[in-house]
């Protein structure tokens, strides 16, 4: 077989292909980061073995089913389990002890992904003795990846890499403990799963559903231009309670919307907010 | 013969630092275009790499984060993990997708959407490194007629990716280290 060529496209081939998905379809693509969104289509068309521009154009205005593959590979699912442990560490130390004292917790994971981050938060949880008083909400605008999520099962090659982010993130078990290992695969325990509720939710369309005392929503808000995060943190603001706390990515800030007044940052470098007002 | 420039991206991998950190040592106060610094680097652990490159710079060094402005007078740094993109409006926009060439910052990624932007306003620099990382992005820089530079792989530490680049004929220029500063010191800022 002949190598794939790249083939790079222009800012118009982008806007033709925004504009088709609006259209046709009604998904907003408009208010995604530019440049990261281009990389997307550019990938696709290399990992379908597309052998153009137009090529792809026709597919996506004339196979349903071909565009919600197209979704699914501009949604980025790259994650880990206890990625930016010092964050995790935080979250056991501060913030736990703070849930802890409400009857009931509910937590939003936004952009969940493969939903390595939910059963990340579902074994602190556990470990704190909080996981039976709690929902985890999990939501995605990916089918596919939530379908991933579900299962629970994840790639057994990653677990010696958890497994130092476990540690590093102040666990004190055996992190083989959470999951059953079978061929290449790790089944996690579905003692964890029981209080997921996995749903599809699209930030960019969709509207706040519950009330919640935490939100995470980590290296998501990275692909959306400025205004777009500033719907999506407004949406986690009318959806958090007072006091309640906000996690965003280790690179990801607040400070250029409108919601940072309201909010404090948590001391130290990690990227958490208490709603203060 | 100077060169007009509204941001540098020098891209390096092993073998690279000294050659930036020598470069930030010898490079006149004068100099205010803004510099964008693609380093591979250990994802894991904290590292110390924004506050030596402070110490030894007079440009005012900012690991990105997202949506940060590019501004003049400043050496943004990739952060660990993380690819870094620029947008139309000047704005960074990270991106934790897939790696390109096992790498993550990637260079290439980094200077193509660098490229898009600034256009023949681009310079591109690419280092010492044991990867080919790079060296597309590069030549993508040449052909939207960026100015691109190549370490002589003779003077690299590691002439693996300064040769992939000049397999790709991705060079304008093809310099030491040493050279490096005296190019640098004949571009002047225009915006973009």
């Amino acid at each position: 077989m002949e190598p794939t060529r790249t083939i790079f496209l222009s800012d118009e081939d982008i806007e033709l292909l925004i504009n088709d998905m609006a259209v046709t379809y009604g998904y907003d693509f408009s208010d995604y980061s530019k440049a990261s969104f281009k990389r997307r289509i550019e990938r696709l068309l290399m990992i379908d073995h597309l052998s153009s521009f137009a090529e792809l154009r026709y597919r996506i205005l004339h196979d349903e089913s071909y565009f919600q593959h197209v979704v699914e590979e501009i949604s980025v699912t790259v994650t880990e389990m206890l990625r930016d442990p010092g964050f995790y560490r935080i979250l056991r130390e501060t913030v736990i002890p703070l849930l802890a004292t409400y009857p009931f917790i509910k937590v939003w994971h936004a952009g969940c992904a493969t939903g390595e981050e939910v059963y990340s938060m579902a074994i602190l949880l556990q470990e704190a003795g909080l996981l039976h008083k709690t929902l985890l909400y999990a939501t995605d605008m990916n089918p596919a990846a939530l379908a991933k999520a579900r299962s629970g099962i994840f790639p057994l090659s990653q677990m010696q890499q958890y497994s130092k982010n476990y540690v590093a993130s102040g666990g004190t078990r055996d992190f083989s403990s959470y999951y059953t290992a079978s061929y290449h695969l790790a089944q996690f325990d579905p003692a964890l799963s029981e209080k997921m509720i996995f749903a599809t939710h699209n930030l960019v369309t969709d509207f706040s559903f519950n009330s919640f005392q935490l939100i995470l929503c980590r290296n998501v808000l990275i692909y959306f231009n400025k205004k777009l995060q500033d719907r999506v943190l407004s949406l986690f603001d009318e959806s958090l309670e007072a006091n309640g706390f906000l996690a965003l990515g280790t690179k990801e800030s607040i400070r250029f919307s409108s919601i940072a007044p309201k909010y404090k940052q948590i001391a130290g470098k990690e990227k958490l907010w208490k709603k203060v007002k | 013969m100077t060169y007009p420039a509204s941001l540098v991206a020098i891209g390096g991998s092993a073998g690279s630092l000294q050659v930036i950190l020598t470069l930030l040592d010898t490079i006149n106060a004068g100099f205010s275009i803004p510099v964008l610094l693609v380093l591979h680097r250990d994802p894991q652990g904290e590292s110390r790499l924004e506050e030596l490159l402070s110490l030894r710079s007079h440009l005012v060094v900012k690991e990105v984060e997202d949506k940060d402005i590019v501004e003049r007078g400043h050496l943004y740094l990739c952060p660990a993990d993380y690819h870094v993109l620029i947008e139309e409006d000047g704005s960074f926009s990270l991106d934790y997708s897939e790696k390109e060439h096992f790498s993550r910052p990637s260079i290439d990624l980094a200077f193509r959407a660098a490229a898009d932007v600034y256009k023949e306003k681009l310079v591109g620099i690419l280092l010492s490194g044991a990867n080919a990382d790079g060296a597309a992005g590069l030549r993508y820089i040449k052909e939207r007629k960026g100015t691109t530079v190549v370490q002589q792989p003779s003077d690299a530490l590691v002439r693996y990716m300064p040769d992939q680049a000049l397999q790709q004929s991705a060079a304008d220029f093809i310099l030491t280290g040493a050279e490096l500063t005296h190019f640098l010191q004949r571009l002047y800022y225009v915006s973009p």
